[in-house]
């Protein structure tokens, strides 16, 4: 664990108290069995922000805390082991990070407020495949008179049935495939043209495809240069991805601490099954693969708060790292819980279903491998 | 040989004319005929099918005919089997009768036993559910405390199943008891009763995956005659640990990945559909080796299964390598289901309603489905501590 500030401290503590009383497992159950389509309950995130939570990216003059992505990180960590479902990740990590990373001083005066108090959901909309693919942006952006149209498809956004703005990147030159071209917009949620299919996931979180069908926009909803947003684009992402890589963090820890009590309870042969040599080299890996992520994911986060010029190289490897831990940690849950862990009554399969959901946003880890070697240009 | 390809003819012959057309499709799972007293047939043609191949005793080739079954040779058996493989047809039945019930009672069952009922498995009239697991004793299945006391002319039955598959469905149940609280492994026996009888109750357990196969099964003051105890008193646990050679042997052979969803497409063809293609390779250099390493890992299982076949042919009897082909079908399926999931990426992480096709909200449940499958029929764990105790004969620490 990195050393933390009496701030942070404070920070974490707070989020885990709460947590643990406001916003267990058996919310996101509760959430899951109501039916509920946002896919977060609205007077838990209201009070979310209440505590400021939202607001911890967002500068202090446009009513946030600004204590950093670390920060956040820790709150999306005690999230993370309580698989908390709420706009955080897609209003205050992704949609807050493509505002402070490209946009002019009245957009995030216009927005960041909002976002900062709850007033406003934002989320970021990327992906038009099955698979995270920012360099293959299609979603076409022509334009039209003073301003611009819309027309395309984005699939899979996070909070995307509910967000009151949209971050859209679109393409306004050349093809899917290269970087010049993109170009990121400000689309409101209520915008005239825009259809939203909310779909119903395994992890219960708010997802929906989005139809742009010729949506106009006025020039003032352009967030950062034309024709090069990519840029601003995947610095957002990394961002994303880092503060993600705590929140699967905290899921694979919890999973983990969850286990490894079975082992310490559950008797078998006489025995706690936990003195079986078999599991104890397995939870001893597993301990293993989780303090290696948490390096990562902290060294991501500090990388981002210090401005340091690694960060997609560390952002790449923290969501690979976190990925790969919770992957192994999901499905060891379920295994050495044996036939309890295959039933619904546990929370075995509730983690092992946000552990998958996590895994692809915003690349998994084939992709963040990928991205590594490229980076490092091999 | 003259005689075997006569039969081959003979039996190629008859399938022709009698397996209907839509038995020779892909099966989904709505269509399984499990038969039973409320067997449902979705598809009119499954009872056709089965009703016609267990007329001719074929859904238990190699049980005798005196039994309802096919009182087909090893050799023959093998012919009807590729005869059926050959024109893909569907199985008639499935049945824990078929695959673990019905070669225990032939071993160890007296003739009245049997000939009440085999039959019954062969035409599917009886659906039989597994009553091992308790909440206490899963791998330990030994400490089993479900208790049998001796009342004179039947055993008094009281005690609590759990993850009993399908008991909710079933018409009958194969039990294990304690009929003896002094002794752990000797004081087991095999009994088999009526899911209807007073004082049986099974309550369904819902899985991950949303579906509920299995149930508690509790038993109050459940009366059961003694001439339904198979086997010694207390000699159970012989049968009970052969009837797991024959449930495993069972899942090696026949493998978890039938119902695997993804619309009937092979993992490289859905990789292809999901991720695209650069110049013919699957497009994610990564994703394509990670599943070449399966499809090879898969065919090198396929080869042992059928090696492990011929030479078990050869010498007969089933040998300790099924515990190996159980844990290695378990583990190719979960794999095989994994990279589906993530050659599918967010199309495999629907759970119901619009915006997912039916193949792929399919996928994600026999995904989650998956992960039982190196817990059910003995987990993972303890077949490799057998292979290494028995099979290679390393010492038990305990
Ligand atoms: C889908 C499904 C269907 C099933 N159907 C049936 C059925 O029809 N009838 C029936 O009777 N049962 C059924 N079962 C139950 C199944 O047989 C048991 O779940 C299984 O034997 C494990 O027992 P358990 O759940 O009590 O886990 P436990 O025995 O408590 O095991 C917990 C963990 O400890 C590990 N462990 C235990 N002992 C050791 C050891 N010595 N060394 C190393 N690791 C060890 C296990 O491998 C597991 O990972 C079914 C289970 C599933 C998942």
């Amino acid at each position: 664990m990195a050393v933390l500030t009496e701030e942070q401290t404070l920070l974490r503590d707070a989020a885990k108290a709460w947590l643990r009383a406001k916003s267990p497992v058996a919310a996101l159950r509760k959430l899951r069995d109501s039916g509920n389509a946002d896919g977060f309950d609205k007077a838990a995130w209201r009070e979310i922000c209440e505590m400021g939570w939202a607001g911890i990216l967002i500068p202090e003059a446009l009513g946030g805390s600004d204590l950093g992505y670390a920060s956040l990180g820790l709150v999306l960590e005690e999230t993370g082991r309580t698989l908390t479902a709420s706009p955080l990740v897609a209003s205050a990590l992704a949609a807050a990070s493509a505002l402070l990373q490209g946009g002019s001083a009245a957009q995030q005066q216009a927005w960041l407020p909002k976002i900062a108090s709850g007033e406003a959901i934002a989320t970021l909309a990327v992906d038009e495949t099955a698979h995270h693919a920012p360099e293959r942006i299609a979603l076409a952006a022509a334009r039209k008179g003073d301003g611009w149209a819309l027309t395309g498809r984005k699939l899979f956004v996070l909070d995307g049935g509910s967000a009151d703005l949209v971050i859209v990147a679109a393409r306004t030159s050349g093809r899917p495939g290269e970087r010049n071209g993109v170009t990121l917009f400000l689309v409101p949620g209520n915008a005239t043209g825009l259809t939203r299919h909310k779909l119903a996931t395994v992890d219960s979180r708010g997802v929906a495809d989005l139809e742009f069908a010729d949506i106009t926009v006025g020039k003032d909803a352009v967030l950062g240069p034309v024709d090069g947003g990519f840029d601003i684009l995947e610095a957002t992402l990394d961002r994303a991805r880092a503060g993600l890589a705590a929140e699967m963090l905290g899921t694979a820890t919890q999973a983990f601490e969850i286990t490894l009590e079975y082992l310490k309870t559950r008797t078998q042969f006489g025995q706690l099954i936990g003195a079986f040599q078999a599991l104890q080299h397995r939870a001893a890996k597993m301990f293993t693969e989780i303090e290696l992520a948490r390096s990562c994911v902290e060294a991501a986060l500090a990388a981002i708060d210090s401005r340091a010029n690694d960060v997609p190289a560390l952002a790449s490897l923290a969501k690979a790292k976190a990925g790969d831990a919770l992957h192994l940690l999901s499905n060891e849950f379920v295994q050495m819980h044996g036939g309890i862990g295959m039933t619904d009554a546990h929370d075995a399969g509730l983690y092992l279903k946000r552990a998958r959901a996590a895994e692809a946003a915003f690349g998994g880890s084939s992709y963040h491998r990928d991205r590594y070697a490229r980076l490092a240009g091999y | 040989m003259a005689e075997l390809d006569a039969f081959r003819a003979e039996t190629r012959a008859w399938l022709d004319a009698n397996c209907p057309p839509s038995m020779r499709t892909p099966m989904p799972e709505d269509e399984i005929a499990w038969g039973g007293r409320n067997a449902k047939f979705k598809n009119p043609d499954s009872k056709l099918w089965l009703d016609r191949m267990a007329a001719r005793g074929w859904t238990a080739p190699t049980w005798p005919k005196q039994y309802g079954g096919g009182g087909l040779t090893r050799p023959e058996a093998k012919v009807l089997e590729e005869e059926l493989r050959r024109i893909k047809a569907r199985p008639a039945l499935y049945s824990f009768g078929l695959w673990m019930l019905g070669p225990v009672l032939l071993e160890y069952a007296n003739d009245q036993q049997k000939a009440e009922h085999l039959p019954k498995i062969v035409r599917g009239e009886i659906r039989w559910c597994q009553g091992y697991s308790e909440p206490g004793a899963g791998s330990d299945l030994a400490s089993l405390r479900t208790r049998a006391e001796d009342k004179g002319d039947h055993f008094l039955i009281n005690g609590q199943k759990v993850w009993t598959s399908y008991a909710d469905q079933a018409d009958w149940i194969f039990c294990l008891v304690r009929t003896d609280t002094t002794k752990k492994h000797e004081g087991i026996s095999f009994v088999l009763f009526d899911m209807k009888w007073p004082g049986v109750e099974a309550r369904p357990i819902k899985l991950i995956s949303g579906s509920s196969p299995f149930c508690e099964t509790f038993f109050t003051d459940v009366q059961v005659p003694k001439a339904n105890l198979v086997g010694k008193l207390n000699g159970g646990w012989d049968i009970a640990k052969r009837l797991l050679q024959y449930e495993r042997q069972n899942i090696s052979s026949s493998g978890f990945g039938s119902l695997g969803g993804g619309a009937g497409l092979e993992l490289e063809d859905i990789a292809r559909k999901y991720v695209g293609e650069e110049n013919g390779r699957i497009a994610d250099a990564d994703l394509r080796s990670r599943i070449a390493a399966h499809r090879m890992e898969a065919k090198a299982f396929a080869l042992t299964v059928r090696r492990v076949e011929q030479e078990a042919k050869a010498g007969g009897g089933v040998g300790p390598a099924a515990s190996i082909l159980k844990y290695m079908a378990a583990k190719i399926n979960q794999e095989r289901c994994e990279l589906m999931v993530e050659a599918m990426g967010n199309r495999a992480l629907g759970w119901e309603g619009e915006g997912f096709s039916k193949g792929e909200l399919q996928a994600t449940r026999a995904w989650l489905r998956s992960k039982g499958n190196s817990i059910e029929g003995g987990t993972s764990e303890i077949n490799l501590n057998v292979v290494a105790k028995r099979v290679l004969g390393l010492q038990d620490h305990q």
